[in-house]
């Protein structure tokens, strides 16, 4: 999703070089730390609870920014809407800068570009579910009739169809979030900012709302920045994510970039404990394909392949390099010594293939039926990789597959090299090699 | 050392001198404006039959407490009859009335605009604290000084002394209100006024409540004192029951005020709870009304959260 649509045109919100300090005097916080004071250094004149950071949201994209509590993120994002000024820096959603313009300007901007879901829902507790959702609507001067109507539908989106007259209080929390939510879709804007909006609700609730709100971005295409201090969130919601510590943007990347190449110890630290095999992909931990052979090639090609890589498979593609299946080291030793030229007969089909971006918590059950290696495909089914179990369990485990010289190769060769190169030597003048 | 004196009182009276010499005509229309107002009340009060009002307050009270509080005012009230404090005690009420809503529509403001501006506030608080502090006789020197005898000194100086706890109530409730939903409100666009309407001041409303809760009662122990500016009414009588030692007087004055107090604490006391028979009786019928036109609807759909 994150590299679709790079048109400059579709960047939704851009952060420049965003600073905020609190204090006596911001702005002489600002200008050290522009002159490359820490933050420690400056923390007798005051706090600096953003430093420096810089992004761009594209449209349509759930931008995620991670980090814990005193880390900005809250910050951060009450600047994307103008809550809090900016210290130094602009902010631009939909291509306008709302840093410096008149209140009535920002207000302008907030009925109809960008809304905002917040932690403890923020719900009017003396208004029913109906007006809350319909607020927005109200504020933007919407009629009635036609608010309470469109609020209407909202309400049955969220799944509170029936709940429409009830005041929040008598709503689980699970269920103010859903207004909460709701009133920032009837608002209709592009933009949705949510702080923290999951973290005060129990775990499971927490999961259904996420999986909910994926449905609906993908449904609706809103553009989503997302706050929150839970790093499985992140890597579930976020098409990108932003790391904060101490005020600052650590690291911006797609959750795979942040698993698996951490900008520095801190990150590492913190993407330890993630839940790998929910967030990595078949494609970011496949091995480049060394034993393959054409269709075409015949046994003794296999054979050699075989032997030379000491693996007891090899993948066969068809002429078009589409995935066709796999021989095994016995089969293609039988065939050899029957003199027999063509593989087709024993290629089998029911190696596992994926797609690329598979996640590896769906590789396990196939790896642990199957001590073939798994064969990562494209749509058009050619071959690009293949994680042999070993592999699966390193990454599962976060341990470096490459600590020599020698890339994993699995399984290993169950006939011994000799034996092949002696059954090789004895068919080679009767064997036809094409 | 004993001829060194700073003369604070003669810089006072000097102050007031200049006041009273230009602003009189200022001092003249508040004293016409609030004697008005004091006599439409008292007119309203006194002129019908006692039971009329009797009745009236009876049926207030049954709408916002029920039957008990119900019972208590008729019998307070007769009892007040019964001891011949009947008008004095109308005319107290009428002087509570005017005073406290004067102090309550001047308090409210003041009380908005300190927790909108802490420039405001911080100008606000010690004045509060002056007036809450300053003994309340003290007060009535410059009413008389201003407004002469009469009931206007005594409203005036009850209006002064009743305001601070309406100030700071209402500064505190707005100040209390969540701020994430106040921010709710800016985020979705909303102007401030259209926050301060539709967010702070509902949802400051039970703390505002108390605050004016407090203005009455306040108003009321003023009252009395300001009989002995000629305010009359039961503040009269109780300053004659003291200078004559009076205590057949004194007892049954201070019984109607005791009376008047209950009555007037526990209304408000209901309106800021917001719970009164009357709402709930209102409450009632509207979820009739949306059950009977929407039984289908509400019934099948709970989301899974609720079960969880």
């Amino acid at each position: 999703m994150t590299d679709s649509i790079p048109r400059p045109e579709s960047i939704a919100v851009k952060a420049d070089h965003l600073y905020k300090a609190f204090g006596r005097r911001p702005h002489e916080i600002v200008k050290k730390l522009k002159a490359g004071k820490s933050r420690a250094e400056i923390s007798s004149l005051g706090v600096a609870a953003v430093i420096d950071a810089s992004f761009e949201v594209k449209t349509g994209e759930i931008f995620v920014v991670m980090g814990l509590s005193g880390s900005g993120k809250s910050t951060l994002i009450r600047m994307l809407n103008g809550l809090w000024e900016t210290t130094s820096g602009t902010v631009t959603v939909g291509g306008t800068d709302i840093t410096g313009v008149s209140a009535k300007e920002l207000r302008d901007v907030r009925r109809k570009s960008i809304s905002m879901v917040f932690q403890h829902f923020a719900l009017l507790p003396h208004r029913t579910v109906i007006d809350n959702v319909a607020y927005g609507l109200e504020i933007q001067g919407m009629g009635r009739t036609e608010r309470l109507a469109k609020a209407q539908t909202i309400i049955d989106l969220v799944g509170l169809a029936g709940w429409a007259d009830n005041l929040p209080s008598e709503l689980s929390g699970g269920m103010q979030q859903r207004v909460g939510l709701g009133r920032a879709l009837a608002a209709d804007t592009d933009v949705l900012l949510m702080d923290e909006a999951f973290s005060a609700l129990d775990p499971l609730i927490r999961r259904e709302m996420q999986e909910q709100l994926i449905e609906l971005q993908a449904a609706l295409g809103k553009t989503i920045i997302f706050i929150t201090h839970d790093l499985n969130e992140a890597m579930f919601l976020g098409d990108r994510i932003a790391v904060m510590r101490d005020g600052r943007i650590v690291q911006i990347g797609t959750p795979e970039e942040i698993l698996t190449d951490p900008a520095n110890d801190y990150v590492a630290q913190f993407v330890q404990d993630v839940d790998r095999a929910r967030v990595l992909t078949a494609a970011s931990v496949m091995e480049p394909v060394r034993a393959v052979v054409t269709k075409t090639a015949g046994p003794r090609a296999a054979l050699r392949t075989m032997r030379d890589l000491q693996t007891s498979v090899t993948f066969v593609l068809n002429r078009d390099r589409s995935f066709a299946g796999i021989v095994r080291d016995r089969d293609v030793l039988k065939l050899v010594k029957a003199g027999e030229v063509d593989l087709r007969g024993i290629i089998r089909d029911d190696a596992t293939a994926v797609l690329p971006e598979t996640v590896l918590v769906d590789l396990v059950e196939p790896s642990v039926e199957s001590e073939l290696p798994i064969a990562v495909v494209d749509e058009k089914n050619r071959l690009l990789g293949v994680i042999p179990r070993v592999t699966l369990l390193a990454a599962l485990g976060n341990v470096a597959t490459t600590t020599g010289e020698q890339p994993v190769i699995e399984p290993p060769a169950t006939i011994s090299v000799s034996l092949i190169t002696e059954t090789l030597r004895e068919t080679a003048l009767e064997g036809a090699e094409a | 050392m004993n001829e060194f004196r700073i003369p604070v009182g003669s810089w006072v009276e000097i102050l007031f001198d200049f006041v009273t010499e230009y602003f009189s005509f200022f001092f003249d229309f508040i004293r016409f404006a609030f004697a008005g107002a004091f006599e439409t009340v008292d007119y309203l009060l006194v002129s019908p039959p006692f039971y009329v009002i009797i009745g009236l307050a009876a049926l207030l009270a049954l709408a916002v407490r029920g039957w008990k509080f119900f019972a208590g005012t008729v019998i307070g009230l007769l009892l007040i009859v019964g001891m011949n404090q009947w008008e004095n005690a109308m005319d107290t009420l009428a002087l509570v009335l005017v005073a406290s809503v004067i102090a309550i529509a001047m308090s409210i403001p003041l009380g908005i605009l300190a927790a909108k501006s802490k420039a405001a506030s911080s100008v606000i608080r010690p004045v509060l604290d002056f007036l809450q502090t300053m003994p309340a006789f003290v007060f009535l020197i410059p009413a008389l000084l201003f407004f002469r005898v009469g009931e206007v000194p005594g409203i005036v100086a009850t209006i002064i002394f009743a305001m601070a706890p309406g100030v700071r109530l209402t500064e505190l409730g707005i100040r209390g209100v969540d701020s994430e939903v106040v921010e709710a409100g800016s985020a979705f666009g909303a102007s401030p006024g259209r926050i301060l309407r539709q967010i702070q001041l509902p949802l400051a409303m039970p703390t505002i409540m108390a605050g004016i809760n407090q203005v009455i009662m306040l108003s009321l122990s003023m009252v009395v004192i300001a009989g002995m500016v000629g305010a009359g009414a039961l503040g009269a009588e109780i300053m004659t029951s003291l200078s004559r030692i009076d205590i057949v007087l004194g007892s049954e004055a201070g019984l109607a005020v005791v009376i008047l107090a209950i009555f007037l604490d526990r209304v408000t006391a209901a309106f800021g709870t917001g719970n009164t028979p009357i709402s709930r009786l209102i409450a009632l019928r509207k979820s009739r009304a949306t059950v009977s036109a929407s039984v289908e609807s509400r019934i099948p759909v709970e989301p899974e959260s609720v079960r969880l």
